[in-house]
C-alpha cells in the first residue's frame, strides 16, 4: 500500500443470505481528503460504511487503515469499539444517534471516555480526586467547549441533546465524533434534512475540519451540492458495485452515472445535473 | 412527545363538564359488565356438590357508583394538577417552593437520620425499622447503579444480597473471622457474582436480560437450599456473631464495651451502633455513586444507557462497562447482605426470595430511575409505609397497591425523575424525564 491512502478498501463483498448488498468494491481514500460514497437508494452505501466501521462483519475482501505513523491496520478483522478505539475511525449515523438525555456537553466527554479512562487510572484514581484526573478532565471540557465553539452550539452547552433542533443535533454528533480525535471521520449523510444555509455552513464545517484538524473524511451523501462543492474525490455506487469514480468534474459528466441516476430516480439525476452547470 | 397530553388537557378543560362526564359514564359501564360477573352473580359448591348460586346486585351498584363517582374526581384532579409532561401548567410560586423543598430536603433528611437514635433511643421498635428502611435504602441506591445508570433490568438482585448474607455467616461461623474483615470480602465475592452472571447476559437486552436475571435470582436460592453440608440448607446458619466495635464487644461481658466505658449495659447499645452501621454504608454507597457518574465510567453507563451503539461507534467497550456496573451494583448488595447477616444472628433461604428483588426493584422505578434521593424516599415511603399499615392487615397491601398505581398515573418516571448532568459549563440545568431514556438491556 503506497503512504498516498489512508484507506483502502479491496473487492468488498458482503452478502446477507442470498443477498449480495455489496460486490467486490474497491476504491481508496486520501489522506487529508474528501471523499465522497454516492449512489442511488440503495445502492450499498451504509452497508460499505458499516464494514468499514466494524458494525458488520464484511464476507470477503480487506479493508486497510494506514496511520500518519505508517501503521497498518486491518480493519475487518477488529470488533467495532476497538475500530473507534486503536484505529481512529469516528462515525456519525444517518437517524442521529445522540444520548439525548445527556447534554451537549456530556455527549462530548463520553466520546472522550478512553483517554479519560486512561486519565482517571480505570476510575480509582479518579475516585479518590487524584489532581492528574482533575487536569485531564479540565483539557476534555476544554476540548469540548472547542469543539461546541466549532460547530456554534456553545450557549446550548447544558441543554439536553434531545431538546436540540434538528440540524443542532447534526452538527453535535460530528462535533462527538471529531472529539474522539479520528484519523478517519466516517459521515452517513450529514446533510439529510438540513436546509439551503444549514447545508452550507455543513459544507465549511467539513473543509475547515479537513484543513485544520487534517482529519481525512470519508461521507455518504445525497445532497450534490455539498458533494460537489467539498470533495476531493468522488466514488459512485450502484447496485452494491462500483461504476465511476474520480474527481466531481469527471464523475459529473460521466454518462454510466447519470443514467444510473436517471434510472433510480429522475429528481436525483436532475440534481446531479443541474448541481454540475 | 409532550404534545399529546398538552393537547388532551387542553382539549379536556374546553370540554368541561360534559366531557368528564361521559368519560365517567363508560367507566361506569365498563365497571358494570365486569362486576356484574365478578361480583354480582356468587357461586359456591352446595353441600351436596351441587352449584349453588345468588345474586349481590347491591354491592354492584355500589361499586359502579365509586367507579363513576372516582372517575369524576380523578378527571377533576387531573385538570388542576396536569398529567405527566406538563410541568409549565404548575404555577411558578409552587414550582420555586418545590425546587427549595428540593435543595434542602436531603441535607434535612441527613441530619435527621443521624439524630433518630437520639429522638428514639427509648424505641427499639422505631429504630429496628430505621435499621431495615436503611438497608432497603442502601439496596436500592445498589441497584440503582445497574438499573437506573446503566439501564439494565435486574430482577435478581437479590442474589446478590444472599451471596453477601452467606459469605460473612459462613466466614464468621466456620472460621471465626471478624465482620470488619468479613466486609469486603462479602462484598468482592458478591461482585464476582455480579460478574459470572453478566457475561451470559451481555448480549441480552430488556425483557430477556430480565428473565435471565430472574433465573439466576432463583439459582442462587435454590443451590443454597440444596447444598446443605455447606449452608445447612432450609435450615438456614445460626448464631452469626454480632459485629465489635472494632474488636470491643457489644455485650455484657467483662471486657464489652460498656464496661470499659464504665457505663451500665443496654441492649439498645448494640442497636444504635448497628443503624450507624448501615447508616455508614449507605452513605459509602451513596458517596461513591455520586462519584462514579462524574467519572468516565459513569459518564458511560448512562451513555450505554442511552444509546449503546452509538457508545460503541465512540470506541467504547460496552462488554466492560457493563460488567463493570454489575459489579459495582452487587458489590453493594454483597455488603448489605453482610449487614444483614450480622444483624439477624440467623439467615435462611427465606429471606432471599423473589419478592425481596421485586421489592428493592419497586423502590429504584417508584424513586426515578438514577436518582439517589428519589430512591432513599422511596425506600422510607415503601418499607416504612408497610409498617405503618400493619395493623390494618388486610387492606395494607390494598393500600400500597393503591399508592404505587397513583404514583405511576402522575409520576410515571419515579418521584424524582429528571436528570442531573455530571458536568457543565454555565449552570447545571435538570434534564426532563421525557428525554432520559430507561434503557433497554
Amino acid at each position: 500500500m503506497s503512504s498516498e491512502q489512508i484507506l483502502s478498501v479491496d473487492r468488498l463483498t458482503m452478502r446477507f443470505g442470498g443477498i449480495v448488498a455489496v460486490q467486490e468494491l474497491s476504491f481508496a481514500a486520501e489522506p487529508k481528503k474528501i471523499t465522497a460514497l454516492i449512489g442511488p437508494n440503495g445502492a450499498g452505501k451504509t452497508t460499505v460504511f458499516n464494514c468499514i466501521t466494524g458494525f458488520y462483519k464484511p464476507s470477503g475482501g480487506s479493508i486497510r487503515l494506514t496511520h500518519d505513523d505508517g501503521k497498518v491496520i486491518a480493519l475487518e478483522r477488529l470488533n467495532d469499539f476497538r475500530i473507534a478505539k486503536q484505529a481512529k475511525v469516528a462515525r456519525t449515523f444517518q437517524n442521529i444517534r445522540l444520548f439525548p438525555g445527556m447534554t451537549a456537553l456530556e455527549n462530548l466527554m463520553v466520546a472522550q471516555h478512553n483517554a479519560l479512562m486512561r486519565a482517571s487510572g480505570f476510575t480509582l484514581l479518579g475516585l479518590i480526586g487524584a489532581p492528574v484526573y482533575r487536569t485531564a478532565e479540565k483539557r476534555a471540557i476544554d476540548l469540548a467547549t472547542e469543539w461546541l465553539k466549532r460547530v456554534n452550539l456553545l450557549d446550548r452547552a447544558d441543554d439536553a441533546a434531545g431538546n436540540l433542533a434538528y440540524g443542532d443535533q447534526r452538527r453535535l454528533e460530528i462535533a462527538r465524533a471529531m472529539c474522539t480525535e479520528p484519523a478517519l471521520l466516517c459521515l452517513d449523510e450529514p446533510a439529510a434534512g438540513l436546509n439551503a444555509r444549514e447545508s452550507a455552513a455543513l459544507s465549511e464545517l467539513l473543509l475547515s475540519i479537513r484543513n485544520e484538524q487534517g482529519t481525512s473524511i470519508l461521507l455518504i451523501e445525497h445532497d450534490m451540492s455539498v458533494v460537489m462543492e467539498i470533495s476531493d474525490h468522488i466514488v459512485v455506487m450502484d447496485h452494491g458495485e462500483k461504476i465511476a469514480q474520480g474527481s466531481p468534474r469527471e464523475v459529473r459528466d460521466d454518462p454510466k452515472v447519470i443514467a444510473a441516476y436517471l434510472g433510480a430516480d429522475e429528481e436525483e439525476a436532475i440534481a446531479v445535473m443541474e448541481s454540475g452547470s | 412527545m409532550t404534545a399529546i397530553p398538552h393537547e388532551t388537557t387542553h382539549a379536556s378543560r374546553t370540554a368541561g363538564i360534559a366531557y368528564i362526564l361521559k368519560k365517567s359514564l363508560i367507566s361506569a359501564l365498563v365497571a358494570l359488565v365486569l362486576f356484574s360477573l365478578m361480583v354480582g352473580v356468587r357461586t359456591e359448591a352446595g353441600s351436596d356438590g351441587q352449584l349453588t348460586y345468588w345474586t349481590r346486585f347491591g354491592e354492584v351498584a355500589a361499586l359502579v357508583a365509586v367507579v363513576f363517582g372516582g372517575s369524576i374526581v380523578i378527571e377533576l384532579l387531573r385538570q388542576w394538577i396536569g398529567p405527566n409532561g406538563t410541568d409549565s401548567l404548575v404555577p411558578p410560586a409552587v414550582r420555586s417552593g418545590m425546587s427549595f423543598l428540593g435543595r434542602y430536603l436531603a441535607p434535612a433528611l441527613l441530619i435527621f437520620t443521624f439524630l433518630v437514635p437520639v429522638i428514639f433511643y427509648d424505641q427499639r421498635y422505631i429504630l429496628d425499622l430505621a435499621i431495615l428502611v436503611l438497608t432497603y435504602v442502601m439496596l436500592g441506591w445498589g441497584l440503582n447503579v445497574v438499573v437506573g445508570l446503566a439501564g439494565l433490568l435486574d430482577l435478581g438482585y437479590v442474589a446478590f444480597y444472599a451471596v453477601g448474607a452467606y459469605s460473612y455467616a459462613l466466614l464468621a461461623t466456620n472460621f471465626g473471622w471478624s465482620f470488619w474483615i468479613c466486609l469486603p470480602l462479602a462484598g468482592t465475592l458478591a461482585a464476582f457474582w455480579g460478574v459470572l452472571l453478566g457475561f451470559p447476559v451481555l448480549r441480552l437486552r430488556g425483557d430477556y436480560l430480565a428473565i435471565v436475571t430472574l433465573a439466576f435470582g432463583e439459582i442462587i436460592r435454590l443451590v443454597i437450599i440444596n447444598w446443605q453440608s455447606l449452608t445447612g440448607g432450609p435450615n438456614g446458619v445460626s448464631s452469626i456473631p454480632r459485629p465489635s466495635f472494632f474488636g470491643i464487644p457489644l455485650d455484657n461481658s467483662d471486657n464489652g464495651l460498656a464496661a470499659r466505658l464504665g457505663i451500665e449495659y443496654s441492649p439498645t447499645h448494640r442497636i444504635v451502633f448497628l443503624f450507624y452501621v448501615i447508616l455508614a454504608l449507605a452513605l459509602l454507597t451513596n458517596w461513591v455513586t455520586i462519584r462514579l457518574r462524574r467519572l468516565p465510567i459513569g459518564r458511560a453507563w448512562e451513555a450505554l444507557r442511552e444509546d449503546e451503539v452509538a457508545c460503541r461507534a465512540l470506541g467504547i467497550n460496552t462488554t466492560t462497562t457493563k460488567l463493570t456496573a454489575f459489579a459495582t451494583g452487587a458489590m453493594f448488595g454483597g455488603f448489605a447482605g453482610a449487614f444483614f447477616a450480622t444483624r439477624q444472628g440467623f439467615i435462611s433461604p427465606e429471606s432471599f426470595t423473589f419478592q425481596e428483588s421485586a421489592l428493592v426493584l419497586a423502590i429504584v422505578v417508584l424513586g426515578g430511575m438514577g436518582s439517589q434521593l428519589g430512591v432513599a424516599l422511596a425506600a422510607l415511603a415503601m418499607i416504612g409505609g408497610f409498617e405503618l399499615f400493619r395493623g390494618l392487615e388486610n387492606y395494607r397491601m390494598l393500600v400500597f397497591g393503591m399508592a404505587m398505581v397513583l404514583i405511576m398515573i402522575w409520576r410515571p418516571r419515579g418521584l424524582i425523575g429528571h436528570r442531573a448532568p455530571t458536568v457543565y459549563l454555565t449552570k447545571a440545568k435538570a434534564i426532563s424525564s421525557d428525554l432520559v431514556k430507561e434503557g433497554h438491556g
